[in-house]
């Protein structure tokens, strides 16, 4: 989960780390509050998970409170890269004397965890690494020996940073390890990272990635869920404990086993191409390898649900769960569903394979539920279910 | 013949006596697998499903003499199992367990690595690893194929289910699910190697998916090293950008960790991607019938 910049200068805060003072507003007249609040001229920032806001004109100087109103008029309400700006963060400007660059990060092909630091801040690193990667210093660290004082100083060495700054960064980096290990993040950023006119560092900006698999110990990560931005039926889904990712197309998709489901998506849409309309997958649903029929009552549920869906593939291969008993759990969910009003009432192509799949294919054909066919192979099936989106178009 | 897994393995498994311990142990037991017993502090002393229960790995390997760890322990407990593992020196590890923070796996694979390596271990968040024929270590199941020549390792566990039994008819010396996490112990590139090495194994299906640059290092890797004939197949073509697919691992972040670069980096170097799963099982299969 990816952190609003706000909510990151929140947590590096907690972390003793120097941020310049900021309110978060939703509204013009909220900024005019914040911005009389605070100090000075003040800079008020998009609120958007995603990078290049300066660019895009999301970040505005402001004089007073009603320039800052002015340019938050402008900016509330912008899409930037497909999200819409719902707050800014309204923060005192700071005297910079220098930029720097700052990041712990996950690095999964080394195994091990990454701390990024260059002299050369304030603009894309991936772009610095790649014209100047001199400037750019890249140290391994290990999860057992961690970051201390001294290390922190060593990097910030390594990364160019000038005698006048080493002792201010190598305390802000200590301290961001512990917020990196103690929240369970996989990229905390500080771009930039900079040195103010009265000799202070500090972080203008911050970027945080938490880890959803450690949520279990860390409850109250629960509470930065952008709920507002959720999409309804990934909420739905995610209440029923459902692994659903909303896509944009008109089929939708059940199957067991992460890999298998990503697999499906690519078959139906290579199917969909050459059809009318281009049928496409509607989501990504991983029933998990067992495919119990509770949990595929459920996934079909969340699919009925979704207007944009003209038809639908049920893609099961019987391993662990053998494929009889994936057929009698679709007859269960098809009963559970008509029994509180919610039949299945679009095409449903299924393709059972695996254990047991003759006997399943057998049990699903003598049940002869409405408007079911079955398809032997994953690439027909696929096939199938995107001429019935394409037909119902 | 097959690779770290073999029909003399005797296997302990860590969380036996807890749900999906229970169920898969006594899966592995009814698929032939050498299973001599489980671990669970709590019980020590007591037997589960007729096998002794010991109090670590360690008084487990001295009693019975396994050489291999499955285990099921949940999220939370993960991290310190396989470090008791670890410091057992057991020479394989399987992780089944889905769900555990990576901080905890990047620390694992780093307390191996300082213990001096002795451990492999397989996983987190995989389905573990199956000779047919022989054992079967994890959740694999045993009976959609048949032993043979083909060594097969891969990403996901459903696919991995999806290419046995595809190629049944071939059989399989050795297959491996390395599991779908940001950091695993084995890599595509460490099962690769092995099939190389393995007299047993004449040919490599390798599977997989969006997310990170394994496939990207593993195309480099058989570029040099691997001669025997390599299929592969990557899911995820049409997964959106900054959104995680099912598998904690599986995301594509801005340009980096498309399935097109993937399939890209292995097609460079020769190796033949199918474009399904069942035109990479039918790309195997013209190899092993020209064989």
């Amino acid at each position: 989960m990816d952190l609003f910049e706000h909510q990151a200068k929140e947590l590096f805060a907690d972390y003793g780390i120097p941020v310049p003072r900021g309110i978060v507003a939703h509204t013009v007249e909220e900024v005019r509050a914040a911005a009389e609040q605070l100090t000075g001229r003040v800079v008020v920032k998009a609120q958007v998970k995603t990078g290049g806001r300066g660019k895009a004109g999301g970040v505005k100087v402001a004089d007073d409170a009603a320039d800052a109103v002015e340019k938050a008029s402008a900016i509330l309400g912008m899409d930037i890269k497909g999200h819409t700006v719902h707050k800014v963060l309204v923060e005192e400007a700071s005297a910079i004397a220098e930029e720097y660059y700052f990041s712990f990060l996950l690095d999964r092909a080394n195994r091990t965890f990454l701390a990024i630091c260059s002299a050369a801040g304030g603009m894309d690193i991936e772009e610095v690494a790649h014209s100047a990667p001199e400037k750019v210093a890249k140290v391994p660290v290990s999860a057992l020996d961690g970051i201390d004082r001294a290390k922190a100083r060593e990097i910030a060495l390594a990364g160019g940073l000038p005698e006048v700054a080493l002792d201010g960064a190598a305390e802000l980096i200590e301290k961001l390890w512990c917020a990196f290990v103690d929240e369970d993040a996989t990229l905390v950023e500080v771009n930039p990272m900079i040195l103010s006119a009265d000799g202070q560092v500090k972080a203008l900006d911050g970027k945080v990635t938490l880890d959803d698999n450690a949520v279990f110990r860390q409850p109250e990560h629960e509470a930065y869920a952008d709920k507002a931005a959720e999409d309804p039926l990934e909420a739905k889904a995610k209440e029923k404990d459902l692994n659903y990712v909303k896509l944009d197309g008109d089929v939708g998709i059940i199957g067991n086993g992460a890999g298998l489901v990503m697999s499906t998506l690519d078959v139906v849409a290579y199917a969909g191409e050459g059809l009318p309309g281009k049928p496409s997958p509607a989501n990504f649903l991983d029933i998990g390898g067992g495919a119990s029929a509770e949990v595929m009552a459920a996934g079909l549920e969340i699919i009925l649900s979704d207007p944009s869906v003209k038809s639908i593939f049920v893609n099961v291969f019987g391993g662990i769960t053998s494929c009889d008993a994936v057929a009698n759990g679709i007859i269960s969910a098809f009963k559970l569903l008509e029994s509180r009003g919610e039949a299945v009432t679009h095409p449903l192509v299924v393709r059972l394979d695996g254990n047991n799949a003759l006997l399943g294919r057998q049990i699903l054909a003598d049940a002869a539920l409405p408007r079911v066919e079955l398809v032997d192979t994953m690439d027909d099936a696929a096939k199938r279910v995107a001429e019935l989106a394409a037909v119902g178009a | 013949m097959a690779i770290w897994l073999t029909e003399n393995s005797k296997i302990i498994v860590q969380g036996m006596t807890g749900g999906e311990g229970t169920k898969h142990t006594r899966r592995m037991l009814a698929s032939g697998a050498r299973v001599v017993g489980g671990v669970n502090a709590r019980k020590a002393g007591t037997t589960h499903e007729g096998l002794p229960v010991f109090g670590t790995v360690k008084e487990a390997m001295e009693q019975t003499g396994a050489d291999v760890s499955v285990a099921f322990v949940p999220p939370a407990f993960t991290k310190d199992a396989v470090k008791e593992a670890i410091d057992a020196e057991i020479p394989l590890c399987v992780v089944i367990t889905e769900g555990v923070p990576v901080h905890d796996s990047t620390e694992f694979w780093a307390y191996a690595i300082a213990k001096g390596n002795k451990t492999r271990i397989i996983g987190p968040n995989c389905p573990g690893i199956a000779s047919p024929g022989a054992s079967n270590a994890g959740i694999i199941p045993a009976d959609i194929t048949t032993a043979g020549r083909i060594g097969l390792v891969s990403k996901s566990g459903t696919l991995t289910y999806q290419l046995m039994y595809e190629l049944r008819d071939f059989g399989f010396s050795t297959a491996v699910g390395i599991g779908g996490d940001p950091v695993i112990g084995t890599t595509h590139i460490d099962a690769l190697q092995a099939f190389q090495e393995d007299p047993g194994t004449d040919a490599i299906v390798m599977i997989g998916e969006i997310g990170g640059d394994a496939e990207e290092r593993a195309a480099a890797y058989i570029e040099q090293h691997v001669t025997k004939p390599v299929v592969a197949y990557v899911a995820g073509f049409t997964a959106p950008e900054g959104k995680t697919m099912g598998h904690a691992g599986a995301i594509v972040s801005g340009s980096a960790g498309t399935a097109q670069a993937k399939k890209e980096a292995l097609e460079k170097v020769g190796v033949r991607v199918g474009k399904t799963p069942s035109e990479t099982a039918r790309l195997m299969r013209e190899i092993m019938q020209s064989r």
